[in-house]
């Protein structure tokens, strides 16, 4: 599974819990995206069929889709050295649409380890992770991430030792980060595929582990 | 939130805060929709990020603690595709009527 949730239940296929259908009343805001949208596509700014497109492209983005940048970079040093030097040019030679987005690998050592947050408001790597959890977008996290951020990891199950540095990065609109996590002892036999399979979403945004082998 | 040090509301990084909500949901149809309109306006020059969030943060605090994600974030599209002058708020208001005559829930109002 791309995503690591912390309660594993009852998960939808994207990997979030299930959300009621859309039998609910129809609330204010929904009524102003369905009159927004017919209106653009009226007056031709849109097509309808450009819209079912983008969802069908946001909704492919995964985890899977950054746990296999990391990976190759666990693997390939050339690579790695190219991802660290420039993430969107790394990300897009293996084929990921990374828009205009200036994209910032920051790499896990034995002694560092790195925490995205965006306190300003939700920029997230979502072109290669998806959208973001709704953690990610709360006021506890933004808040918190920059001034306590060993006690926000503890919240995520993380406990870092005293000795490890540890670095937040805050993203902009325009400059988003990901980890590149550290590669976990063990796994000298383990193929690229199987490998990229340890990588969480978690992991990429620091507040977890790579999974052991 | 003070504003006497300068910093506006949706400044966050080191302000005090609770423990870290876990719980998620999965995106409704309209909410990917949202996602899906904000990201073709923004390719086609209709509005840019910047413009979102102008918007976003103008809307306050207040706003930002009482409505969802993307209900703030159809609120700010629609006020910069007006300001564009893609259409008018005479037109979105008749078009908004309409479509909520059309029934009580979403799948029955998108269905015009």
């Amino acid at each position: 599974m791309p995503h690591d949730h912390h309660d594993h239940d009852n998960l939808s296929p994207s990997g979030h819990p299930f959300r009621p259908d859309n039998d609910e009343p129809l609330t204010y805001w929904q009524t102003m995206e369905i009159a927004l949208r017919e209106i653009l596509v009226e007056k031709g700014h849109l097509a309808q069929a450009d819209i079912t497109a983008q969802i069908d492209a946001m909704d492919a983005r995964n985890p899977s889709h950054g746990a296999a940048v990391v990976a190759r970079a666990w693997v390939d040093p050339d690579f790695k050295a190219q991802l660290l030097a420039d993430a969107s040019t790394a990300s897009r030679d293996m084929g990921f649409d990374i828009g205009p987005m200036h994209l910032v690998a920051v790499a896990n050592t034995d002694t560092i380890h790195n925490l995205i947050v965006c306190t300003l408001c939700s920029c997230y790597p979502r072109n290669l992770l998806g959208l973001p959890p709704d953690w990610y977008k709360t006021r506890a996290y933004r808040s918190r991430a920059v001034s306590e951020p060993r006690a926000v990891l503890r919240e995520f199950g993380l406990n870092l030792p005293d000795t490890t540095t540890l670095r937040v990065h805050d993203s902009t609109a325009d400059m988003r980060y990901i980890v590149l996590p550290a590669r976990p002892a063990g796994t000298d036999d383990l193929s690229q595929g199987e490998l990229a399979e340890l990588v969480t979403r978690d992991s990429m945004i620091g507040v977890g582990l790579p999974r052991q082998p | 939130m003070s504003d006497t040090d300068g910093r506006r509301w949706h400044d966050m990084g080191g302000m005090p805060a609770g423990p870290i909500p876990m719980e998620g949901h999965d995106f409704a149809l309209w909410e990917k929709r949202v996602d899906a309109l904000m990201v073709l306006c923004g390719n086609k020059g209709f509005l840019s990020v910047d413009g979102l969030r102008r918007a976003l943060e103008d809307m306050g605090e207040d706003t930002f603690e009482k409505y969802s994600y993307y209900e703030r974030w159809i609120a700010s599209i629609n006020q910069n595709l007006i300001e564009a002058g893609l259409y008018t708020l005479e037109e979105l208001g008749t078009r908004m009527a309409e479509v909520q005559a059309r029934g009580p829930t979403y799948g029955e109002a998108n269905n015009g």
